[in-house]
């Protein structure tokens, strides 16, 4: 996130998409209710499922699932056309808006209601809502990074907040949601095929020397690795042995049949895990490791703070913490490793990664801490480019709509989209262990729109198999008006409806994230 | 914001106009006390503990909901204002079982507090006839109608903080009864945080660990990315309750049905506790040095016979940022490859 999600209380206007956050990040949807409710900001919501959020929207548009290039595109042409731009912002502190706007001439409201059936009146208030309220935050998460076009449909919104000045203030800001407690910490620490940790480029010669020298090794490899997805793809052939931590894969990887195929195919696979996932049963070596509960660290969370984690508790049994663990190993690979705590391995991250330079335990128990943060005495940053944009001059990317991998047909006429339910996590691998949320939500259920259901004759309770080219579910159905006409939702936390065996391990060509949120299904009534 | 200037207990105080009394006095460092008020929610209104006199009103006002004015001139303390307070708090008590050695909120209860600060005794206090048990909306949180002191944070915190509005107090013939939509609820636990009593407690642990008993431990949520504070209790090595943390920042005490009910994983007897080593298609336990001695030489030889890039390695979004670090390093220094990745787009 640019911002901290608190400061949504200084927002305006409000632009939220791809993001069930009432469900999927409860306490930003919290502040969100608050600038709406108390603070009188206004609400667009652009999202193809009726979030509840909806409720206390302005304006609510409703694009065809994938077609998120378009309508946003469709903001920028209005915004454009009746100069409600930010030109002084433009000309100061970026570049591109020249090509941009030939880029966006042909994306009226007419050209754009026909590809994403949003009325032209509903994207023409949106455009102008966040155009000229005041200060504009957008809030994303995954039901726009996830399609072939996720770093298109970023570059996008990115744009569409800096054609408002809505980049580097208060108020503002392009915000991503990340969906995973550490999904921020893990990428700023270097679990990156093409970075070390602060996003420290492994092609560049100096950085190697620099990580080589700390590391006392003679070199480091310059070749960029394979990101998770393309690593599935290639187990068992160029990729014979696996070393997973914490992943279930074998649940959350599309195209699951396939996934689980090539890593039944590797030579050696270790999983290191709290429990036996569906991922350690093909393991070769399982090993015992720790949950959050059971050890000190920091967690950096959703808007780039830096969270301590403390050991409340011993681990069961055998089971250590992962450090402990990776070090274990690399010793007897001949590599030693050794670290008194988690502090001592913090200290190493200080000195090496400048974004983290001035994050220490000793400042964490008294301060919140927002990298980039290089120095012992630097306060933090909570907004990102204030003034001046990081990289220089912001860049407008001149973007076209491109259709989704996998669009609905004769033989499979629906939309499959797949996300998150309130009372799970993930692959369930925790939320699904204990009572207390099974209680709540026991269940797979796939939400149907009410006019489907009438055509396919099914009532709520009944199942359904969902079949798509590479696989087939069963699962109950739940009539609800989430879901538009010709669209269903499955949500992707159970093994016995691992609704991945249907998605399409299609690729986002530069972030390699799949296309978890559109392919082509058809649906039957279950005998 | 402008702002005014106003005498409080003789001591000049300058307050944002939109202030109430209460908030002047708290950001003076004057002490009013509260029941029903919570800083996230706006004013009840219905403990009526934080009267106050202030200069030309003929009675009392509450500090909550009374704003500030300019040359307003308040008294937070006297005789007067004791006794209201005193009575107040014995209305209270007069319907509110004594039960504090059967109830988990003992020890960490503001009624229990206000009782002892202000020196009331429950004098006047008789047993209800028909103690019933009330069912809530969610089998996760208990309601105990007798110990409610109907403040009402609760229905406003489920309104105001959650957008929620699963719980109303609704009047019938002059007696308040809590009202639950099921259909609305999501078990977030929000009221229960609030209830300053205990008439809301958590109904899942087997365990009964008083605030005061348990070890506490601040930490950082294992759920999404919002990265609540929260604070473990603990009992003989298991969470036996965790509530959110009220002074963080980045959540102010809030949380979510997962954070606070999703912790039985952690004490789950599902638990990997050994490694294991596949035998012929089956696991079998195995000890610390076997099972890392089988994986340096299996990794070694493959890295010897296909090369570096031939392994991959997973880190993870669960796992700590030190662990994140040090797992990189292991595959770009000890591995020698640059495959490695994590689940950030899954």
């Amino acid at each position: 996130m640019t911002n901290p999600f608190k400061d949504v209380l200084n927002s305006k206007v409000i632009l939220l998409t791809g993001t069930n956050t009432t469900a999927n990040h409860p306490i930003i949807a919290n502040y969100i209710h608050e600038a709406v409710t108390k603070r009188g900001a206004k609400l667009i919501v652009a999202d193809p499922r009726k979030i509840k959020l909806v409720d206390i929207s302005e304006v609510w548009l409703r694009p065809r699932v994938g077609t998120n290039v378009a309508w946003i595109n469709g903001l920028m042409h209005v915004i454009i056309r009746d100069n409600l731009q930010a030109q002084a912002y433009i000309d100061e502190r970026t570049t591109g808006f020249d090509e941009l706007k030939k880029c966006l001439a042909k994306y009226t409201p007419k050209y754009v209601a026909d590809i994403t059936g949003i009325p032209e009146k509903d994207l023409i208030a949106a455009a102008r809502l966040y155009a000229t309220a005041g200060p504009g935050s957008i809030f994303y998460a995954m039901g726009i990074t996830q399609h072939t076009s996720g770093t298109n449909n970023v570059k996008s919104l990115a744009s569409l907040a800096m054609l408002c000045g809505n980049i580097g203030i208060e108020g503002g800001g392009v915000n991503p949601l990340r969906g995973q407690n550490n999904v921020q910490g893990a990428c700023d620490m270097g679990g990156l095929p093409n970075v070390f940790s602060g996003y420290q480029v492994v092609t560049s010669e100096d950085i190697r020397d620099k990580f080589a020298k700390a590391w006392n090794v003679a070199k480091l490899p310059d070749k960029v690795g394979m990101a998770v997805t393309d690593m599935g793809n290639a187990a068992g052939k160029t990729i014979k042995a696996l070393y997973i931590m914490g992943e279930n894969p074998v649940l959350s990887d599309p195209d699951s049949h396939h996934a689980a195929k090539g890593l039944a195919s590797l030579d050696f696979m270790v999983v290191q895990d709290i429990f036996l996932t569906e991922t350690a049963k093909l393991a070769d070596v399982v090993l015992p490791s720790s949950c959050f509960a059971e050890k000190d660290g920091t967690f950096t969370n959703t808007e780039r703070k830096v969270l301590r984690v403390r050991k409340a508790l011993d681990a069961p049994g055998a089971a250590l913490e992962d450090y402990r663990i990776i070090a274990a190993i690399a010793k007897r690979m001949g590599y030693p490793m050794e670290y008194s705590n988690s502090s001592a391995i913090m200290d190493e991250i200080n000195a090496l990664t400048p974004s983290y330079g001035g994050i220490t335990y000793a400042r964490l128990d008294k301060e919140d801490l927002v990298w980039p943060c290089p120095t012992k005495d630097h306060p933090g940053t909570p907004i990102l480019h204030v003034g001046r944009f990081a990289r220089g001059q912001g860049v407008f990317f001149s973007i076209e709509y491109q259709p989704s991998a996998e669009l609905p047909d004769m033989d499979y006429p629906f939309v499959l989209t797949t996300g998150r339910v309130h009372w799970h996590y993930h692959t369930g691998t925790m939320s699904r262990k204990g009572t207390a949320l099974n209680r709540m939500y026991p269940e797979a259920l796939a939400e149907i729109n009410e006019e489907d259901a009438k055509r396919l004759r099914v009532a709520d309770g009944d199942y359904v198999n969902i079949v798509s080219r590479r696989g087939s579910i069963k699962v109950k159905a739940v009539v609800s008006n989430m879901t538009d006409r010709g669209v269903a939702f499955v949500p992707f936390h159970f093994y016995e409806v691992a609704v991945n065996q249907l998605t399409i391990n299609a690729l986002d060509p530069v972030s390699r994230i799949p296309e978890y949120k559109i392919c082509a299904v058809r649906i039957e009534k279950a005998a | 914001m402008s702002t005014v200037k106003l005498t409080i207990d003789g001591q000049e105080v300058i307050a944002r106009q939109d202030s109430s009394i209460l908030q002047a006095a708290k950001s003076a460092g004057i002490k009013v006390p509260t029941l029903c008020f919570h800083e996230r929610l706006n004013p009840i209104g219905s403990c009526h503990l934080c009267v106050v006199e202030v200069d030309g009103k003929g009675t009392p006002v509450e500090a909550c909901k009374t704003p500030v004015a300019d040359g307003m001139s308040v008294v937070t303390s006297s005789d007067m204002l004791a006794g209201m307070r005193r009575k107040s708090l014995q209305r209270l008590l007069a319907h509110h079982p004594l039960d504090c050695p059967i109830c988990d909120k003992a020890g960490a209860c503001r009624l229990q507090d206000l009782v002892f600060e202000l020196g009331v005794r429950a004098d006047t206090y008789e047993e209800p006839k028909d103690r019933v048990e009330v069912a809530y909306a969610t089998s996760l949180i208990k309601y105990w109608r007798d110990r409610c002191v109907y403040c009402q944070r609760c229905a406003a915190a489920c309104r105001e903080i959650k957008g929620v509005g699963a719980l109303e107090f609704v009047e019938t013939d002059g007696v308040l009864e809590l009202t639950v939509d099921p259909e609305k609820c999501v078990s977030c636990g929000e009221c229960l945080q609030v209830c300053p009593t205990g008439a809301l407690t958590e109904n899942l642990s087997p365990l009964k660990a008083r605030r005061f008993v348990g070890k506490k431990v601040a930490t950082t949520c294992t759920y999404c990315g919002c990265g609540c504070q929260i604070e473990l209790n603990v009992l003989d090595n298991r969470v036996a309750s965790v509530i959110g943390r009220g002074d963080a920042a980045v959540n102010q005490g809030s949380m979510c049905v997962k954070g606070r009910f999703g912790y039985e994983f952690i004490g789950s007897d599902q638990r990997l506790t050994t490694p294991l080593i596949k035998r012929n298609g089956r696991f079998e336990e195995a000890g610390w040095d076997e099972a890392l001695d089988l994986i340096a030489r299996r990794l070694n030889k493959i890295k010897s016979e296909h090369g570096p890039d031939a392994i991959g390695g997973f880190s993870s979004a669960r796992c700590t940022n030190e662990e994140n670090y040090l797992f990189q390093k292991f595959m770009r220094a000890v591995i020698g490859t640059n495959n490695v990745d994590h689940c950030a787009r899954l």
